[in-house]
């Protein structure tokens, strides 16, 4: 039997090993693709116009752009809603809560690649939507919907009951108080949904393959079939012939996906401090 | 004059009652209008559920009729151009990748999670977390790039194999579910009453015994949920996995073969598909589908332990 002492270094070794191994894997993850990526970040890689010549990431880049605003359009307004119901209007005992609960963290656990042929299903073929823009949006937006509604849940349910009685002990009505009063002191929470949930359309792929496609241009309607940049990412890293511009796309991801997260920490920070203001 | 002032008076008075009835009962409408619209958007993920699950099933059941669901599920040959439809080597794919990326991803991820929530002072939990955020938020393409760029040519240096097997992907998905298990974990392991670990400390436990013998098995449901979470992840990936297990549909004999897994048999050749070949492809959705919807379950299952 080893001593206690002992028993507490290797435990103490152990937990720091596994600690150093973790940070290890961040590291020369993010440190791999900047060091060799950023090198290959050239002016080509972002004209106008995409071609085999300069494998440009431009059209691509607008694409996400264009597609996290259309996903936001229809997720945001229903995912806020929804969570408005479930925390200002639903009885906590309501049978059609706890479904609603229920599918909402179904949804949530369903991989991208289900949600990809779904969407292929039912928007391209069944409503005849092809594949475009809109296909690929609509589905993206089932797929952050949950995350929506999760974190405006989260955010509704932390304004203080106080703020509800003393609008409606001023006179207004269910409707005011909720878009008056509930609503702007939960939109930090609200916005670091909508960050998480851009995240998730920034780095989704394989929802998005089958429903907005890989056409790499700019489309000129929605209608039309657009890549956005993590599904050029595939393409050309699976052509096996770009590798400097995989590589140079990859940061160009990392370097979103690191903005995203200080942004959302920011925001963080500040429902933090507001809360404490209270306090 | 004074009168004459009363009667305007009264006259507004009266206006102004007619106009706040109307009002109420135009508040009314918009209020029972707003409930409504409220409710049929929290309704739409009841919607969501539904048409996904019909669509799915529909398409992808009578698809697996006609090949024979026996023959489907337990099915050795995986030939679309034969005709021949068998996808146990891909349930196997998915499960050894899983399996896998559990050995490695697992027990980092748990003293990771132990180390920020009672090792790490306040401030390097903080910057932690960052990290561990980050870690979830890189898309799962730039994890496929790095491990055919990084990952696969270790592997096949180090064994003298193609580099594209089991190994590479196991590395790669223990490496892209750390931050689920970390980040579902560690609450668990914060919200442990602190009476516990003061009990263990009087009756005259180490901090690190306190830790490991009282504070983690108390919080094994939570742990355990994020495993289950983390296998979830796991057997849905699709692209980081396709990019780096070289996806040969046949049954694997070992860590340095490479494999298809169920995800990438539909991301490989639902584009082309046709016919009876498209329809096997959307079975396997129906096979994976069944397989996340028990790993939800079990998933919730756990999660309403924990708040217990």
């Amino acid at each position: 039997m080893i001593s206690q002492k002992k028993e507490a270094t290797i435990i103490r070794i152990l937990v720091y090993l596994g600690t150093i191994l973790t940070l290890f894997i961040l590291v020369s993850v993010v440190g791999y693709i900047l060091i060799k990526g950023i090198p290959n970040l050239s002016p080509a890689l972002f004209e106008w116009e995409y071609n085999s010549e300069n494998v440009s990431m431009l059209p691509a880049l607008i694409n996400t752009i264009l597609m996290t605003i259309i996903s936001l359009l229809f997720a945001a307004p229903l995912g806020i809603f929804a969570a408005i119901y479930l925390v200002e209007y639903a009885s906590k005992v309501n049978h059609l809560v706890k479904i609603v609960r229920l599918t909402a963290e179904t949804l949530s656990g369903i991989p991208s690649i289900i949600y990809g042929l779904f969407g292929r299903l039912f928007f391209v073929t069944a409503l005849g939507l092809k594949m475009s823009l809109i296909s690929g949006a609509l589905t993206l937006s089932i797929m952050i919907l949950p995350i929506m509604m999760r974190t405006t849940e989260e955010a509704l349910v932390a304004v203080p009951i106080e703020y509800r009685e003393g609008s409606f002990g001023l006179g207004a009505g269910k409707l005011r108080t909720v878009f008056k009063v509930v609503l702007p002191s939960a939109i930090p929470g609200i916005l670091a949904g909508i960050i998480l949930s851009i995240g998730r359309i920034v780095g989704e792929t394989a929802a998005l393959i089958y429903t907005s496609g890989t056409v790499a241009k700019i489309p000129e309607s929605i209608f039309d079939s657009a890549r956005t940049l993590s599904v050029h990412m595939y393409a050309i890293s699976s052509e096996g012939l770009y590798i400097k511009q995989a590589y140079a796309t990859a940061v160009v991801l990392l370097i979103i996906v690191v903005l995203i997260n200080a942004f959302s920490a920011y925001i963080a920070k500040r429902i933090e401090r507001r809360s404490y203001g209270k306090d | 004059m004074n009168k004459r002032e009363n009667k305007k008076q009264q006259s507004v008075d009266v206006h102004s009652k007619k106009s706040f009835t109307n009002r109420l009962s135009m508040k009314n409408i918009k209020e029972t209008g707003a409930k409504l619209i409220f409710m049929l958007a929290a309704c739409i993920s009841i919607l969501a559920v539904a048409l996904i699950c019909v669509f799915l099933f529909a398409n992808g059941v009578p698809g697996m009729a006609k090949i024979g669901i026996f023959k489907f599920i337990s099915g050795k040959v995986w030939k679309p151009g034969n005709n021949i439809f068998g996808i146990f080597p891909m349930i196997l794919g998915s499960l050894y990748i899983t399996a896998g990326a559990l050995i490695i991803g697992v027990p980092t991820g748990i003293i990771t999670a132990i180390f920020i929530s009672r090792f790490a002072s306040a401030r390097i939990a903080k910057i932690m977390r960052q990290a561990i955020s980050l870690l979830a938020g890189i898309p799962s393409v730039v994890y496929g790039f790095f491990g055919l760029i990084v990952v696969v040519p270790l592997v096949r240096d180090l064994f003298d194999v193609s580099g594209t097997n089991i190994l590479s992907a196991s590395i790669i998905l223990g490496i892209m579910i750390l931050p689920t298990i970390i980040a579902i974990s560690e609450p668990s392991l914060n919200a442990v009453p602190k009476s516990y670990y003061e009990g263990a400390l009087a009756l005259g436990a180490t901090h690190e015994r306190a830790v490991f013998r009282v504070i983690l098995p108390a919080a094994k449901s939570g742990v355990a949920a994020s495993i289950v979470l983390g296998v979830g992840r796991a057997i849905g990936e699709a692209m980081a996995v396709m990019m780096v297990a070289g996806n040969q549909a046949r049954m694997p004999k070992g860590m340095l073969q490479g494999v298809r897994t169920l995800t990438s048999n539909i991301v490989m050749e639902m584009g082309y598909a046709t016919d009876l070949h498209r329809d096997a492809l959307i079975a396997t959705a129906v096979v994976l589908f069944v397989f996340i919807l028990l790993i939800n379950i079990l998933f919730s299952v756990l999660k309403r332990r924990t708040k217990v």
